[in-house]
């Protein structure tokens, strides 16, 4: 059966989707992502979407599955490289991904997620002095 | 029975279009600054000439008669070619209420029987407004066609996406936004979002005279979109009416960044860049 690879880099886990994704794709990705998470305990997820031209309801909402799910598992999602065309339609479909963060392509998605987690850290840290004081 | 007014006309012509070219220069309607006396004229002629020539004594009665095809032609063409000049409705419809008077005119003067003026006069009248009634619905037409002319020109200025600097776009939006105006944008946006690799949008809407609730839902699909793209979107350029009617239509805009004029949105701009704007320092001595 046909699988999307999950690539490690470091803290961050990296998925390119090459193809259209059908639903059964969808959803394989899924539960494979939350299980990569777990188990390198990962940081970030980076999803690539450059190459993929059509994303419907079904897709947006395994897209929000994912982020919510790599969320509690206190992961930062950004899906990165959305064509103009499916932002539009996304929109137009009415959904806005609310709760997922994006950006124009990888670099600046890795930028983004390096700043989440160097946040998170001075945020822990912000914790850290307070307790001490 | 041969026609009195058809046979004067057709022997007057010379003297009615002198008469009709007369009143047309008195009348308030000439507009020497639209149209020179001489193109007036030629126009004048034609029209006599051929409405000397259709006319006949089976078709006095009968403006739908197809012999008139011709005129009705000549008078379309002026009308449309009035339109697109400018001509306002009363000077176009005074070009062809000076000829009836002319022929009024000449009738009265050639008929001597009142009772015949009076038949042949109120023959020529209908038909003549007849003749009115067709320049002006061809009047009205050639308007209508400069009106479509012009919204079509309007959607075709298409909203232009500034690189106010690198990473940050400004979109002036000037008019009314609808949904397939909105799309326009949304699309020429995104696009230069992707071609700039800018991180930040700033959709000032200054130019937009009023807000509703479906202009600001396409507002914020706009900022939906731009979001999916990974950059940031500011709304500048809010208005105090508008921020009025925003509140009272009730419409959320918490989720957007929204600043009163240009110059603070992109002072914000810089500063989620991380950029910083300076007075250069002088070494003038005070």
């Amino acid at each position: 059966m046909d699988r999307i690879p999950i690539l490690k880099m470091g803290d961050f886990l990296l998925v390119t989707i090459q193809v259209d994704l059908y639903d059964q794709l969808a959803e394989t990705l899924e539960s494979d992502l939350v299980q990569m998470v777990r188990k390198y305990n990962s940081k970030g997820v980076l999803i690539d979407i450059s190459a993929v031209s059509i994303i419907d309801s079904f897709m947006g909402r395994i897209l929000g599955n994912i982020s919510t799910m790599s969320k509690i598992m206190d992961a930062e999602t950004v899906v990165v490289g959305m064509q103009p065309a499916v932002a539009i339609t996304l929109v137009e479909l009415g959904l806005p991904l609310k709760g997922i963060h994006c950006a124009l392509n990888v670099e600046r998605g890795m930028e983004l997620l390096r700043s989440k987690i160097t946040l998170d850290i001075q945020d822990d840290d912000d914790y850290d002095d307070s307790d001490t004081e | 029975m041969k026609n009195e007014a058809v046979k004067i006309i057709k022997a007057k012509k010379k003297y009615i279009l002198e008469q009709w070219f007369q009143n047309q220069l008195e009348n308030d309607g000439l507009r020497e600054d639209l149209i020179t006396n001489e193109d007036q004229r030629i126009q004048s002629e034609e029209l006599i000439n051929s409405f000397a020539a259709s006319i006949s004594d089976t078709n006095f009665d009968n403006f739908q008669s197809r012999d008139f095809e011709k005129i009705e032609d000549i008078l379309s063409g002026v009308a449309i070619s009035r339109a697109k000049r400018g001509f306002t409705p009363r000077e176009t419809g005074a070009y062809v209420l000076s000829l009836k008077m002319a022929l009024l005119k000449t009738l009265s003067e050639e008929i001597k029987d009142p009772v015949v003026l009076y038949t042949e006069s109120m023959r020529i009248n209908s038909l003549l407004d007849n003749f009115s009634m067709i320049t002006f619905e061809t009047f009205i037409k050639g308007r209508e066609d400069v009106i479509l002319r012009q919204t079509d020109e309007i959607t075709e200025i298409s909203t232009p996406v500034i690189k106010v600097w690198d990473g940050i776009l400004a979109l002036p939006i000037i008019g009314t936004l609808d949904s397939s105006r909105t799309q326009i944008v949304m699309e020429n946006l995104l696009q230069e979002i992707v071609e700039t690799g800018s991180s930040i949008a700033i959709l000032d809407i200054s130019g937009v005279p009023a807000i509703d609730t479906l202009v600001a839902q396409h507002l914020i699909k706009t900022v939906s979109a731009t979001r999916l793209m990974g950059a940031e979107c500011i709304i500048s350029g809010i208005r105090p009416e508008i921020a009025q009617t925003v509140v009272h239509l009730g419409i959320d805009l918490s989720d957007v960044i929204t600043k009163a004029t240009l110059a603070s949105a992109l002072k914000t701009a810089f500063g989620m860049i991380e950029l910083e704007v300076r007075k250069k320092a002088t070494s003038k001595v005070l």
